[in-house]
């Protein structure tokens, strides 16, 4: 009789072990699942560099080109303007770029190349939420009522009203955090760029 | 003619549990007697369930999900060419609104009446995680036209998940399978919408009935029915589902099919709040659009986010905010330490902050749909405030309650 007794201590062996073993099976098969998520080897390759001529770019006028499907913008500034971004500082929340994301070529009060502080180059995607903040030169636009009177020129946000000055750093108390984003860029002359690599590692 | 429909019932029935079923969940399952106009959304939402899931395998016969033709085969294709299109396209659209409304409303009865109360615990849960699943579906299908709205709505929401500390970025790329949402979310989130959420939701939905019907449903008054049995074991308050409450669920659905067919044969796009103006231009990832505000159903959570200001650098706790203001539901069963379930015989002035929080909760609603100001912005931050202290203050207020007595049988009233 004492073979028909069971023995509930290899049962519940028996119970765990192929409970585990089969956990770590479905464990291996999700793998494929979710790396399928991953962008594919074309999206990859659609994220590669773009080359941008701005020799065509006016002083104060702005372009609009398109790198990894978010809108950059390319912006050749005024002295005017490069004089404001140093001195009106008392209103921006991270004047100094330190907790926004930046090549460290692009760390400082124009967040611009030493070597052609006028010419700003930003991913036009609101820290916030990811909208696309407009560029206001002036108070003739629909949002002047939000700006002040004496707006100096800068983006704003039209989804939830955040601020930004001419170097993309954003005004204290505004729902987006940071500064707007500087992707890596570099000068492959004086008048052309490739945005999405940096001349390091060109 | 008799005898053999009962010879085959009985063939059937020795191989399939029909009778039982039918008599477990309909014929013999007996519902309280004095049910009010409030009870009529459970049923309203399995019918606007069947109207989505009817509308929406017909749209799939039509619908590219493809970033170049998505627009143009929902705006010119179902819209414009195939025969009664428009129909079912507004079937479906007018639905997804309907379905919230149903819900919404039909969680509000949940609330007054205790519905969440001991022993129904687990029916209130699987409620929630069927409105859980219903905004997941919503916001998946909203992507799909591929306009301006669908595009800039989805690209805010998918940035809640990148404003996540460290792995953000990396785990918004995988969720849009792209540095941008384009061909590789358009085509998952159609799969999701169509395939993956819906099995979800129709297996909450049966587990919500289940429970149910295992504990018998709640009623206005609170009390259980259960407690009174006649000699066969019958609550003496309860009446079969079964032709009572079938028949009476018949009216409410006539009643609601007259406002759902004047909505989409007369104001489909009900001023912009089923369907946003905004959407009536194909997406653009390089314009985004003046205004971007969510869906209506959307819009009480996206104003708690917006309520919340940045911390050190991450919008972050917003997003944190806007879970918690759905995760707190769970909770509501233990939260709130009245025994009395139903509102009628609990303080008055609980019934005072209820109605404060239904008005909290449509402000919040108004403001999501609304661009921000500072007043705005105030306004919402203490209905947010409000939100949360009716919920998680309830484990002290709730105690300190004047109950009214509550009547041993239930009340016609």
């Amino acid at each position: 009789m004492s073979t028909d007794a069971v023995n509930n201590s290899k049962r519940r062996f028996l119970v765990a072990s192929t409970t585990v073993v089969g956990a770590i099976g479905a464990g291996f098969v999700a793998v494929p699942f979710i790396k399928s998520w991953k962008p594919s080897a074309k999206a990859l390759a659609a994220g590669a560099p773009v080359q941008v001529d701005i020799s065509k770019i006016e002083e104060g006028q702005m372009i609009v080109v398109e790198w990894r499907g978010k809108p950059v913008y390319v912006l050749n500034r005024t002295d005017e303007n490069i004089k404001v971004l140093e001195t009106d500082t008392e209103k921006l929340a991270d004047p100094d770029s330190e907790m926004s994301t930046q090549p460290d070529y692009c760390k400082n009060p124009t967040r611009s190349y030493d070597s052609h502080r006028k010419v700003m180059v930003m991913e036009g995607v609101c820290t916030h939420l990811g909208c696309a903040p407009k560029y206001v030169p002036d108070l003739n636009n629909p949002f002047a009522g939000s700006l002040g009177h004496d707006w100096k020129g800068g983006y704003f946000c039209p989804c939830h009203g955040s601020i930004y000055d001419l170097a993309g750093r954003v005004r204290k108390s505004m729902p987006a955090p940071k500064n707007l984003p500087i992707m890596p860029y570099y000068f492959k002359s004086d008048t052309v760029i490739l945005i999405g690599q940096d001349g390091s590692n060109a | 003619m008799g005898q053999r429909v009962n010879d085959l019932m009985g063939w059937v029935d020795a191989r399939f549990p029909l009778t039982k079923m039918w008599e477990e969940h309909l014929s013999k399952y007996y519902a309280p007697k004095n049910f009010n106009f409030w009870y009529f959304f459970g049923s309203l939402a399995i019918m606007v369930l069947v109207i989505q899931v009817l509308s929406g395998i017909f749209l799939a016969m039509f619908y590219k999900p493809d970033t170049a033709l998505a627009f143009q085969s929902v705006e010119m294709n179902i819209m414009r060419d195939v025969e009664w299109g428009w129909l079912i396209r507004y079937f479906h659209s007018t639905g997804a609104s309907a379905f919230f409304i149903v819900v919404y409303l039909h969680m509000f009865r949940g609330l007054i009446y205790g519905s969440y109360k001991k022993p129904r615990e687990l029916v209130w849960i699987f409620g929630v995680l069927i409105f859980l699943a219903l905004m997941a579906e919503g916001f998946m299908g909203y992507l799909l036209p591929w306009g301006q709205m669908s595009f800039w709505g989805a690209q805010v929401i998918i940035n809640l998940v990148s404003a996540i500390p460290f792995v953000g970025e990396d785990l918004g790329i995988w969720v849009r399978g792209d540095f941008v949402i384009g061909d590789a979310t358009l085509n998952r989130f159609f799969s999701l919408h169509i395939i993956a959420i819906p099995l979800i939701l129709i297996g909450l939905i049966v587990a919500h009935i289940i429970a149910l019907h295992e504990v018998g449903s709640n009623n206005p008054d609170g009390v259980e029915i259960k407690k009174n049995k006649d000699e066969n074991g019958i609550p003496k308050d309860g009446i079969p589902f079964h032709p009572y409450y079938s028949v009476k669920d018949i009216v409410g659905v006539v009643v609601f099919l007259m406002f759902f067919a004047g909505v989409i044969f007369f104001i489909p796009e009900m001023f912009g709040y089923f369907l946003e103006h905004a959407n009536f231009e194909p997406a653009n990832p390089l314009k985004t659009p003046e205004h971007i505000a969510p869906v209506w159903y959307f819009t009480p959570y996206y104003s708690i986010l917006r309520a919340v200001p940045s911390i050190a650098g991450s919008a972050f706790p917003g997003v944190i905010a806007m879970g918690a203001a759905i995760v707190v539901l769970f909770f509501l069963p233990w939260l709130d330490r009245n025994p009395v379930k139903s509102i009628r015989y609990r303080a008055d002035w609980y019934k005072i902050l209820v109605a404060i929080f239904v008005v909290a909760f449509i402000v919040l609603g108004y403001l999501g749909t609304k661009a921000p100001t500072d007043m705005r912005t105030l306004v919402a931050q203490i209905c947010t405030i409000y939100y949360f202290a009716f919920f998680l203050l309830m484990p002290f207020y709730t105690k300190m309650e004047k109950n009214k007595p509550v009547p041993e049988r239930v009340t016609m009233k």
